[in-house]
C-alpha cells in the first residue's frame, strides 16, 4: 500500500477556520463535518451493544528487545498506543493545504488562458489530485483536533503567534501570480509550467523537511500521505519538463 | 434555547446545507472533463462557489464518469448492496464458505477508552459531543487508519503469522474452524510484511517510528523552539535507535520470540521476499523492496536520495539483497544492491519508464526507481518484480546478483504492485494497485481494466500481455477496493488464484486461459461505515493446506473453505487439499507437485468431462475402474486394468488439439499407470 488515496474533493481552506472550530463558533463546513461525524457516532452507539468491542487479549503480549536482548511480557490489559505526532506534522499538513490551494488557483486559470491540450490535461490532473489531497489533510487535522490553518484567526497574514506568515517553499510570489494571470497562450504555458515546477519542487522540500525533523512523520497516515505526495509530484515535474521542452522547441 | 435545542437546530439546518452542497458537488463533477475547471479571472476567494467552501472532508470522493469506451464494474451483483457494519456487515458468498473469524486483539487496536490519549476527547469536545463512549469503533479507526492495520501472512506447520503495522500476531490453526491466538508480538514500524524460515521470522519495517528495541513510544518530537528562533530551521538528529529495514526474530519458543538481528536499509523495507537458493543450504537471502524516503547519510552511512546523474551511488533505483546465515542469523547483512532498472546499453541507472496513462495523465511519468514487491520462483530460476512503473522479469539463478531479462509496462497500469507465476511457469499475474489501496476503485464507473490483474504469457524469458481480470462486482464509494495479494489454489489441471480486493472481498479466479480469466468463487462484506470510507478489507488471502486465510485490515482474521459448485467440483477441491506444505511464504513461490493418487485422477476426469474432451461413456468407464481400484486398495487385477486404460488415455493426449486438455490427459495417464495409495 504505497499511496494514501482516500482523498477527496477540494474545498477551499479558510484561513480562520481553525480557531473558529476550536471555540465552537463553527464555520459551515466544519459544522457539516460535525453533522456527519455525529451521525456516525449516534448510529454506531446504537450498534454498540452488538459486541463491537475489540477482542480481549487472549495470549501473551511479547515485546522483543533490541537484537540479542531479552523480550518482555506486557500486561494483559495492554492496548495500542496512539500514533506519535509532532507539531511538525501539524504544520506540514497546515502548510501543505495552503501550498496545494495555490496550485489549484493556478490550474483554475488554464481554461481561460491557454488552448494547449497537454497543459490543459495536466492541469486537470493536478487540480484533481491536489483538491483530493486537501480534503484528506483537512480530515487528518480535524480528527486530531488541530486547526486547519496555521494563520491567526481574522488575520491571514499572521501566524498563530502573531508573526508575519512565511510563504511555503516554492510558492509563487504575488508578482509571479499576477504575471501568470495576465499571460495568454504560449507565454502562459511557459509561466505556468515553470511556476508549477517551482511550486512542486517546493513540495518536495516540504516532504524532505518533514522526514528530516526528529519526531515527525511517524503517524502512519501522514507517512503514507507524504510518501505518495512526493512520488506523485516527482512524476508530474518530469511530465512538465517534457511538455516545456516541446513548447520551447516549437517556439525556438 | 438550551444547548440541546441549539444542537438540534444546528443539525437540522446543516443537514439542509449538506444536501445543497452535495448536489452542487455532483453538478460540478458531472462536468469534470479534462480542463473543465471553471474559468476564474479574479483571485478573490469570495468568488468561489459556496459549495466548494463547504465540501465535507468526510464525504467519500464522488466518482468521475466512466471513460469513453470502457466497461465499469457490475452493480447488479449481490455484493454491490450489502449492509454496512464493522462486525455485523452483510455478507455474500459464492463457491466458498466462511468458517471462522477472530477479531484483532486489543493490543493492536486504538481504543478511545485509553485515558492517556487526549486526542479523542479533544476532538469530540470540539464537535460538541461530550460522551466519548458514543464514539463508534469505525470512527476510532478513522483517527488511526493505518497505524494498526493488519497486513501480510506467513505460514509454518500449524502456525499462522499475521503481520500488522504494529507488530505480528501468531495464531494456532491446527483446527482451522477454531483458530486461536498464541502470541502477540508488539513491534511497530509498518507495514509488517512477514516471512518464516525454520526458527526465523522476518519482518519489514519502513516507517520512521520503528525502533531497534520494538518500543511503541517512537521518537520524541522536538521541544518548541526558543523565543526569537521560531523561524530557524533546526538540523535533524540522526538516531541510532531508529530502525528501518528487516528484523529477524528467533521463534523457537513460539510464546517468547526474541529479536536476533535487525538489518538497516536506506529506504526501509516496504516488502521483502525470502529467497532460498536450491544449491545453498547454509544461507537464505532476503530481497528488500523499499518505496519510501531515503534517510540521511548521518543516520545510516552511504544513504543518498540524490538523482543518479548527481550521485552514482544513490540509494534510489535499486533493491537490496540480505544474506542470512541460517545458523548465525545475527551475522545477516546486505551483500548486494542490484541495479535492476539499469539501461544495459548506456549504463544509466534509470533505464525504465512507466508507460501507464490512466491516473497519470497521458504523458510519460517518472523513471521507475523502486520495486514494490518481488515474487521469486527458484524452481525455474526466475523472479517477477512488480516495480511501481514496470513489471520486471529477473534471472535469479545467482540469487545475490539478479539480472533483468525482460521489462513490460502497460497503458492501463498505474502502480505495479505484486506478481504470481502459474505453477508451470508459463504465465505471470501482475496486480495494479491503482489509488494505493485506500481509494474506492471498484465503482460502477471505474473501468474493469484499471486497478485489475494483468495476465501475461511467459515464454523464453519474454512477457506478453494476454488479458485482464478484475473482481466484477461494483462496490460503493465507501469501500477501498483494488487488486491486491493472492496465491495459487493448487487444483491440478487448472490455473486458479485466490485474491484479496480490500473491501471488495475475496475473489477466486481461473486463469487457465490467460486471455479469458473468470471468477469461480467469492466472499464479500458490506462497507465498514455507511457514510465515509474507513480503511479496511482483505489485505491478503492465501490458500494454505486446504483452507483460505484472509487478513482483514480492520476486522481481524478470516478462514474460508471452498465448496463445490458450477465452476469447481468436490474432486477438484479434494485434489487441491492433498497438496500439503510445511511452510508457506507466498512470494517465495514453491512448485506444486500432486501425489499420484487416484483422487487426483478424479479431478482430471471432472475437468475432461467439463471440457468434453472425452465422450461421457469413456469418462464413466474410467471412473468405474478408478473406484473399483480404490475399493480393492490398489488390487493387482485392477492395477493391470488401469494400466491398459492409461495407454489409451495417452493416445488421446497426443490426438487432442487442445493443449490444456492434452496436459490433463497426460497427467491422468501417468496416475493410472502408477497410482499410489
Amino acid at each position: 500500500m504505497p499511496q494514501p488515496a482516500d482523498k477527496s474533493r477540494f474545498s477551499r481552506p479558510d484561513p480562520s477556520s481553525g480557531q473558529e472550530l476550536r471555540s465552537l463558533q463553527a464555520l459551515p463546513w466544519a459544522s457539516l463535518a460535525a453533522i456527519l461525524f455525529c451521525g456516525v457516532l449516534f448510529t454506531a452507539a446504537q450498534a454498540q451493544s452488538k459486541a463491537s468491542d475489540p477482542a480481549p487479549n487472549s495470549a501473551p503480549i511479547v515485546q522483543p528487545g533490541a537484537p540479542g536482548m531479552p523480550s518482555k511480557t506486557l500486561p494483559p490489559d495492554t492496548t495500542g498506543q496512539a500514533p506519535q505526532r509532532s507539531s511538525a506534522d501539524v504544520e506540514f499538513m497546515q502548510g501543505m493545504i495552503m501550498h496545494h490551494a495555490q496550485a489549484v488557483e493556478m490550474t483554475a486559470l488554464i481554461a481561460s488562458h491557454t488552448q494547449n491540450r497537454e497543459v490543459r490535461a495536466l492541469g486537470a490532473r493536478i487540480s484533481l489530485s491536489q483538491s483530493e489531497e486537501i480534503k484528506f489533510m483537512r480530515r487528518w487535522l480535524l480528527l486530531r483536533g488541530e486547526p486547519i490553518s496555521m494563520a491567526m484567526p481574522g488575520m491571514p497574514e499572521m501566524d498563530q503567534s502573531g508573526n508575519p506568515m512565511q510563504a511555503m517553499p516554492g510558492m509563487l510570489t504575488p508578482q509571479q501570480m499576477s504575471a501568470l494571470r495576465q499571460a495568454r497562450g504560449a507565454e502562459f504555458d511557459r509561466l505556468f509550467l515553470t511556476g508549477m515546477m517551482q511550486h512542486h519542487n517546493g513540495a518536495l522540500i516540504m516532504v524532505k523537511n518533514l522526514f528530516d525533523t526528529p519526531g515527525a512523520g511517524q503517524d502512519a497516515d501522514i507517512f503514507d500521505f507524504a510518501t505518495d505526495a512526493d512520488n506523485t509530484q516527482r512524476a508530474e515535474i518530469r511530465i512538465m519538463q517534457e511538455i516545456l521542452q516541446g513548447i520551447l522547441k516549437e517556439n525556438g | 434555547m438550551t444547548r440541546k435545542q441549539a444542537l438540534v437546530f444546528r443539525l437540522a439546518s446543516m443537514a439542509f446545507f449538506a444536501a445543497l452542497a452535495g448536489s452542487a458537488q455532483n453538478m460540478l463533477w458531472s462536468q469534470a472533463a479534462p480542463a473543465a475547471t471553471p474559468a476564474q479571472t479574479t483571485p478573490d476567494p469570495a468568488a468561489k462557489p459556496a459549495a466548494e467552501e463547504e465540501a465535507d472532508p468526510f464525504k467519500p470522493q464522488p466518482a468521475p464518469a466512466l471513460p469513453l469506451g470502457m466497461t465499469g464494474s457490475n452493480s447488479n451483483d449481490p455484493r454491490s448492496s450489502l449492509k454496512p457494519g464493522l462486525y455485523d456487515a452483510g455478507e455474500a458468498a459464492m463457491g466458498m464458505k466462511h468458517v471462522a473469524f477472530l477479531k484483532k486483539p486489543a493490543a493492536f487496536q486504538f481504543t478511545a477508552t485509553n485515558a492517556d490519549d487526549p486526542i479523542v476527547q479533544k476532538t469530540l469536545g470540539q464537535l460538541g459531543v461530550g460522551d466519548r463512549s458514543k464514539m463508534s469503533k469505525s470512527t476510532q479507526m478513522v483517527i488511526a487508519q493505518l497505524a494498526f492495520a493488519n497486513s501480510d501472512f506467513a505460514f509454518q506447520g500449524t502456525h499462522l503469522f499475521q503481520g500488522n503495522f504494529y507488530g505480528v500476531n501468531f495464531y494456532d490453526i491446527s483446527n482451522p474452524a477454531k483458530v486461536s491466538l498464541i502470541t502477540s508480538l508488539v513491534c511497530p514500524g509498518g507495514q509488517g510484511d512477514v516471512s518464516v524460515y525454520g526458527k526465523l521470522l522476518f519482518m519489514s519495517v519502513e516507517m520512521p517510528n520503528g525502533r531497534l528495541d520494538c518500543g511503541t513510544q517512537a521518537f520524541p518530537p522536538l521541544p518548541p523552539p526558543e523565543k526569537g528562533h521560531e523561524k530557524e530551521r533546526r538540523l535533524p538528529v540522526a538516531s541510532p535507535d531508529r530502525f528501518r529495514g528487516v528484523r529477524i526474530f528467533d521463534i523457537s519458543n513460539i510464546k517468547n520470540p526474541k529479536q536476533v538481528a535487525a538489518i538497516q536499509t536506506c529506504r526501509g523495507s516496504h516488502t521483502h521476499t525470502l529467497v532460498v537458493d536450491p544449491n545453498d543450504k547454509e544461507n537464505v537471502y532476503i530481497y528488500v523492496s523499499g518505496t519510501s524516503f531515503v534517510r540521511q547519510g548521518e543516520e545510516l552511512a552511504g544513504c543518498s536520495g540524490e538523482a543518479p546523474d548527481k550521485d552514482p551511488n544513490t540509494s534510489l533505483f535499486r533493491i537490496d539483497v540480505i544474506k542470512v546465515p541460517v545458523a548465525a542469523p545475527q551475522q545477516a547483512k546486505i551483500v548486494s544492491s542490484p541495479r535492476v532498472f539499469i539501461d544495459p546499453r548506456t549504463g544509466a541507472l534509470n533505464g525504465l519508464n512507466n508507460g501507464g496513462s490512466h491516473d497519470k495523465g497521458a504523458e510519460k511519468p517518472a523513471d521507475t526507481n523502486q520495486c514494490h514487491d518481488i515474487t521469486v520462483y527458484s524452481a525455474i530460476g526466475l523472479a517477477a518484480g512488480a516495480c511501481s512503473g514496470n513489471g520486471l522479469l529477473l534471472d535469479i539463478r545467482d540469487p545475490v546478483h539478479p539480472k533483468r531479462v525482460d521489462a513490460v509496462n502497460d497503458p492501463n497500469y498505474a502502480y505495479w504492485h505484486s506478481a504470481s507465476f502459474s505453477n508451470d511457469g508459463t504465465k505471470v499475474v501482475f496486480t495494479d494497485e491503482w489509488g494505493g489501496g485506500l481509494g474506492a476503485r471498484c465503482r460502477a464507473t471505474d473501468p474493469n481494466i484499471w486497478g485489475a490483474d494483468a495476465i501475461f504469457n511467459l515464454k523464453d524469458d519474454k512477457l506478453s500481455l494476454a488479458g485482464y481480470y478484475k473482481m466484477p462486482a461494483a462496490q460503493t464509494d465507501a469501500e477501498n477496493c483494488v487488486a491486491h495479494n493472492g496465491s495459487l489454489v493448487p487444483v491440478p489441471g487448472r490455473d486458479i488464484e485466490v485474491q484479496s480486493w480490500y473491501q471488495g472481498g475475496v475473489s477466486v479466479m481461473d486463469f487457465t486461459d490467460a486471455a479469458h480469466p473468470f471468477e469461480i468463487a467469492y466472499f464479500d462484506r458490506g462497507p465498514i461505515d455507511p457514510k465515509s470510507l474507513v480503511l479496511g478489507g482483505q489485505w491478503s488471502t492465501y490458500w494454505y493446506n486446504g483452507y483460505i486465510y484472509g487478513s482483514e485490515i480492520a476486522r481481524g482474521l478470516d478462514v474460508f473453505k471452498l465448496v463445490p459448485g458450477k465452476f469447481l467440483t468436490q474432486n477438484e477441491i479434494d485434489a487441491a487439499s492433498l497438496v500439503q506444505v510445511s511452510e508457506l511464504n507466498v512470494q517465495n513461490q514453491q512448485q506444486i507437485k500432486w501425489p499420484a493418487k487416484l483422487a487426483v485422477s478424479q479431478a482430471y476426469l471432472d475437468q475432461l468431462e467439463r471440457s468434453q474432451a472425452l465422450p461421457p461413456e469413456r469418462i464413466a468407464g474410467l471412473r468405474k475402474a478408478i473406484v473399483q481400484t480404490q475399493k480393492s486398495h490398489l488390487g493387482a487385477k485392477d492395477l493391470v486394468k488401469l494400466k491398459a486404460m492409461a495407454a489409451t488415455v495417452e493416445t488421446d493426449a497426443t490426438a487432442t488439439s487442445n493443449p490444456v486438455d492434452a496436459k490433463r490427459l497426460h497427467a491422468l495417464a501417468e496416475i493410472l499407470e502408477h497410482p499410489v495409495a
